[in-house]
């Protein structure tokens, strides 16, 4: 079976000469949810956005279900790869939460009456239904984090890639959106620096530092390997620990 | 339509007047104010009739006066020039109240006053009685370029959001004790100002991103927005239409 995203021996160089990702291997099977873990700086988000196309790679491939990342297939891409920004305010830039959802399945050619009913789907899918006509504005920080999921959602992505889901939620609004993460039962990729969320989310956890993945394996056993982590600046929170 | 926060000139309902398209509406509006331009100023009983027709529209979208007229204070500034003109322009002289007044000047400061004072109303009416984004789906649907709808759809969007980022800097310095009551204060308000700039800056390249991450190619995807009958054009367009009438009908009989 093809897997949801294959990543093979990507390189990147920013513009300026600053070289951010030195060959990265990672392949991630449909219905996997992984986290990408990682010290500041270490290449996480230039990875993300690699995945649907903003950056072009320098050397090696990224595929999408099956799909290579170039010019042609772009919009495809981008359909197949939904990414969840980390400011829901960066994401939700329409007048009304019902816009915002509909503006990507409309880019990408899904028009009525199959529009509205994608709309609704994905707003019920993250159980903020009632909210669809209010403006992005007024809503809490967790319900605008479960917009902005729904925002995406309605694109019917291939894997869905999650930057930081967690921060700036209070710890019920956290739970909650783990809760409907929990639920979707789709691939997953999560960026995050919140350890004990990324335990709870993601059986497989994928280490990146310096531009390389510097560990793969089962969350649980990468999180209980005190030395590993404090050699890549990660560290559970205080009060925590896994044996 | 739930519209629970809506921007502040907008008053919610279910009247005859807020379930019109709003492209028609912003037609009726466009058609009602060039009419109030185009008046004679001296046809002094046209701009009665006119402010009648418009009462008629607020009846019948139950709109209470009070509630127009706070929110038409806007024209205030404006008003000042009107008032000073009979005051300084030149020309035959009238006396009023131990005041020398000039008669040209009486009449330009009366056509400022009247025809900016309906035109805020005329503006105010249709505000109230459309949502933001009807407004802009209605300017898109009268085919303005698609490019000054996406910009100012964003524009809503976002001056609020730059707003409470503007808020949340200056409470960050007060509390750092800035008291920005004495001009040499102002430096650190001045910097702010440019850090503002710079952060809306870098939040436009992140909402492209995120707007391209979902598949924006540079064309907003057309919504359909509700088409209006025939019928639902000749009715709303009365009183623009009787405005007209009565603007023509200025230079005759008046």
């Amino acid at each position: 079976m093809t897997a949801s995203l294959e990543v093979s021996g990507l390189a990147f160089a920013y513009p300026d000469g600053h070289q951010a990702l030195f060959g990265v291997d990672l392949r991630i099977e449909r219905g996997e949810r992984v986290a990408l873990l990682g010290p500041n700086g270490a290449g996480k988000t230039t990875l993300v956005l690699h995945l649907n196309g903003v950056h072009r790679a320098g050397a090696g491939t990224v595929r999408v279900g099956g799909l290579e990342v170039t010019r042609e297939h772009v919009q495809e891409i981008r359909r197949r790869v939904g990414i969840v920004f980390q400011d829901p305010d960066d994401q939700l830039f329409m007048p009304t939460v019902a816009d915002d959802v509909a503006f990507g399945p409309a880019n990408f050619g899904v028009t009525e009456p199959e529009l509205s009913l994608r709309v609704k789907e994905a707003l019920d899918a993250v159980g903020v239904a009632e909210l669809a006509d209010r403006s992005p504005m007024h809503l809490s920080g967790g319900q605008r984090r479960r917009a902005a999921l729904a925002t995406v959602l309605a694109c019917d992505p291939e894997i869905l890639v999650l930057d930081e889901p967690s921060t700036h939620l209070d710890p019920v609004a956290r739970r909650e959106l783990a809760d409907v993460l929990l639920g979707l039962d789709r691939t997953m990729l999560m960026v995050t620096h919140d350890l004990p969320y990324a335990l709870q989310l993601c059986p497989r956890s994928v280490v990146i530092d310096g531009g390389v993945v510097v560990a793969d394996a089962a969350t649980r056993d990468l999180l209980a390997d005190a030395d590993f982590l404090a050699a890549h600046r990660l560290e559970l929170p205080f009060g925590f620990a896994l044996d | 339509m739930a519209a629970g926060h809506a921007h502040p000139l907008y008053r919610a309902g279910d009247s005859v007047v807020h379930r019109l398209p709003a492209h028609v509406k912003i037609v009726v509006a466009f058609v009602f104010v060039l009419a109030v331009v185009a008046t004679p100023r001296e046809a002094f009983a046209v701009f009665g009739l006119q402010f009648l027709l418009l009462v008629g529209v607020w009846v019948a979208a139950r709109i209470p006066p009070g509630w127009l007229a706070t929110r038409a204070l806007i024209e205030a500034p404006f008003v000042v020039l009107a008032v000073l003109l009979p005051f300084f322009a030149t020309g035959p002289r009238v006396e009023w109240w131990g005041m020398s007044l000039s008669v040209d000047g009486l009449l330009a400061g009366w056509n400022i006053l009247i025809k900016g004072t309906l035109g805020v109303l005329v503006s105010v009416t249709l505000a109230a009685t459309t949502p933001l984004r009807d407004l802009v789906s209605g300017l898109s649907r009268l085919r303005v370029p698609s490019m000054v709808c996406v910009i100012a759809t964003l524009m809503l969007r976002y001056l609020e959001v730059i707003a409470a980022e503007a808020r949340r800097m200056r409470l960050a310095r007060v509390s750092r004790g800035h008291d920005p009551r004495f001009a040499w204060q102002l430096g650190a308000t001045v910097r702010s100002v440019g850090a503002l700039f710079l952060r809306s800056y870098e939040r436009g390249e992140r909402v492209h991103l995120a707007m391209l991450s979902r598949g924006y190619t540079g064309a907003m995807p057309a919504f359909t927005t509700a088409s209006a009958s025939t019928a639902t054009w000749s009715v709303a367009l009365v009183p623009a239409v009787a405005a007209a009438l009565l603007a023509v009908s200025g230079y005759w009989v008046w």
